[in-house]
């Protein structure tokens, strides 16, 4: 299996993709904006196909649609972002656009599908090493603002009067969300993207209680869905998007399942 | 008297509706000062206004604190059952001064020493979530200290709490300031805990305020 270029990418990616989902994933369940996740994986599709209408890169598309879009929320404030009411209307507005772009583009449907649903045999050594930059970028800024984002995320009210400079995190938070959805759209597509960011998070969270466990425990879940995900696909044929789903609902099956037994024994 | 907060002249209104009018007084250092009133006086307007200072100046105000040196316990917290970070990271978030994305050494000791000092080291790895709520205004005082605050404004800490965690809640604070530096106001509207912890209550009424002096029961017993 590792004989094949792609797939020995794809195991890559996958390491520094479970890396910033580990670290993000975290913030994002602690933030409880996972449905604004989904929100901006759809801006994400929208901007994927816009940037093939315009002739430019689908990652580039994307990166400019999603970043903009967190500026947008982050200056408006992210209690926005929760209403119901929003994001029926982002959602709704930005998959209408990216049929609306993929459609004045002229490509074939198969196109869209790679663009939603992720497609390892897409990855070549430059998506690979685009990917490596954005992740280590993303690592960095993170390493740099770990407490703000960690006090920001974890107690939004209690930041917003302690800490200086409080919206300006949040909106470095959501430009990192907005980079972590481009770049993980590779592989698992944006449809996709916010079972690693939101499903091994929520799952960690039963059996681990400090941050430093949290975030290693949820990057192994995302390592483990990918890796396994990549075999099982490779092995059947089947798409991997699939097999990343259902591993990581299998895991946060079990998490809950653990916290009902540890609740009935105490 | 060596005010840490000098209001003069101020006047405050929200949405048209005025508040305050010529409002003066002042804040006492290092004693316990609490703020009183009926519902919807603005005695959490009043705060937040005066915390809004250090960003926009105001003529009316004087603070001889920092922002950095202020911390604000506020009312609410979205604290739900499920959530998840346990008692010592939480109240670790409060470590601000480095910029390690780990605790140093010296975070690590301070954070244990104010564990200790707010009697949450037995329950340190339990979720915040699953904490009663005397255990939760302890931890909000906890994250708070860790800034090593000269001016710590709790808001209506005790609201909720039964009668033992209340006191007990007090007598933390009461400790606090004997053995640090520290001022502390505090917006209540219990009048035992008034009449029993209290050096300073500021009454604001009709847009005005006055500060009284009290002699705390707790001193004649002892």
């Amino acid at each position: 299996m590792l004989q094949f270029d792609f797939m020995r990418y794809a195991f890559i990616a996958g390491i520094f993709i479970s890396l910033i989902c580990g670290l993000m994933g975290t913030f994002v369940v602690a933030r409880q904006t996972s449905f604004f996740t989904h929100t901006l994986s759809e801006i994400g599709f929208s901007g994927a196909t816009f940037g093939i209408f315009i002739g430019i890169s689908p990652l580039y598309g994307m990166i400019i649609f999603t970043l903009a879009s967190a500026f947008f929320i982050g200056l408006s404030g992210e209690r926005l972002s929760r209403r119901e009411a929003s994001i029926s209307v982002f959602s709704g507005v930005f998959i209408g656009l990216g049929i609306l772009f993929l459609s004045l583009s002229n490509k074939q449907a198969n196109y869209a599908t790679n663009i939603l649903f992720g497609s390892i045999v897409g990855i070549n050594i430059n998506n690979l090493y685009s990917l490596i930059c954005l992740s280590i970028f993303i690592l960095l800024i993170i390493a740099i603002f770990f407490r703000q984002l960690a006090y920001n995320s974890f107690d939004a009210i209690g930041s917003q009067y302690n800490q200086r400079f409080n919206t300006v995190i949040s909106i470095i938070f959501l430009a990192l969300l907005a980079l972590t959805i481009s770049i993980t759209a590779q592989i698992i597509g944006s449809l996709l993207i916010f079972v690693l960011l939101t499903i091994p998070a929520s799952a960690a969270k039963y059996f681990v209680h400090s941050l430093k466990k949290m975030i290693f425990l949820t990057t192994i879940f995302s390592l483990f869905g990918i890796w396994v995900g990549l075999y099982l696909a490779y092995l059947t044929d089947w798409p991997v998007s699939f097999f990343i789903t259902v591993i990581e609902a299998i895991i946060y099956a079990s998490s809950v399942l653990f916290q009902k037994v540890n609740w009935v024994k105490n | 008297m060596n005010p840490i907060i000098d209001v003069h002249g101020l006047n405050l209104s929200v949405q048209g509706k005025q508040l305050f009018k010529d409002l003066t007084f002042q804040i006492p250092a290092n004693k316990l000062t609490c703020i009183t009133g009926e519902n919807g006086v603005g005695k959490t307007t009043l705060v937040k206004y005066l915390l809004n200072t250090f960003k926009h100046p105001s003529q009316n105000v004087n603070l001889s604190v920092t922002s950095k040196e202020t911390q604000y316990v506020p009312q609410l917290r979205n604290i739900d059952d499920e959530f998840p970070l346990n008692i010592r990271d939480f109240v670790g978030l409060g470590l601000k001064k480095a910029v390690l994305p780990w605790h140093t050494a010296k975070e690590r000791l301070l954070l244990r020493r104010i564990l200790d000092e707010t009697s949450l080291s037995a329950i340190q790895n339990r979720p915040l979530g699953a904490a009663s709520g005397g255990e939760k205004q302890r931890a909000f005082l906890a994250q708070a200290l860790c800034a090593e605050p000269k001016l710590l404004i709790l808001d209506e800490s005790t609201a909720s709490l039964d009668k033992d965690s209340k006191y007990n809640l007090m007598d933390l604070i009461e400790k606090l300031l004997q053995t640090r530096e520290i001022t502390v106001l505090f917006i209540t509207h219990d009048p035992e805990l008034i009449a029993r912890y209290a050096d300073y209550d500021l009454i604001l009424a009709n847009q005005k305020g006055q500060l009284l002096r009290k002699d705390r029961f707790s001193h004649a017993t002892i």
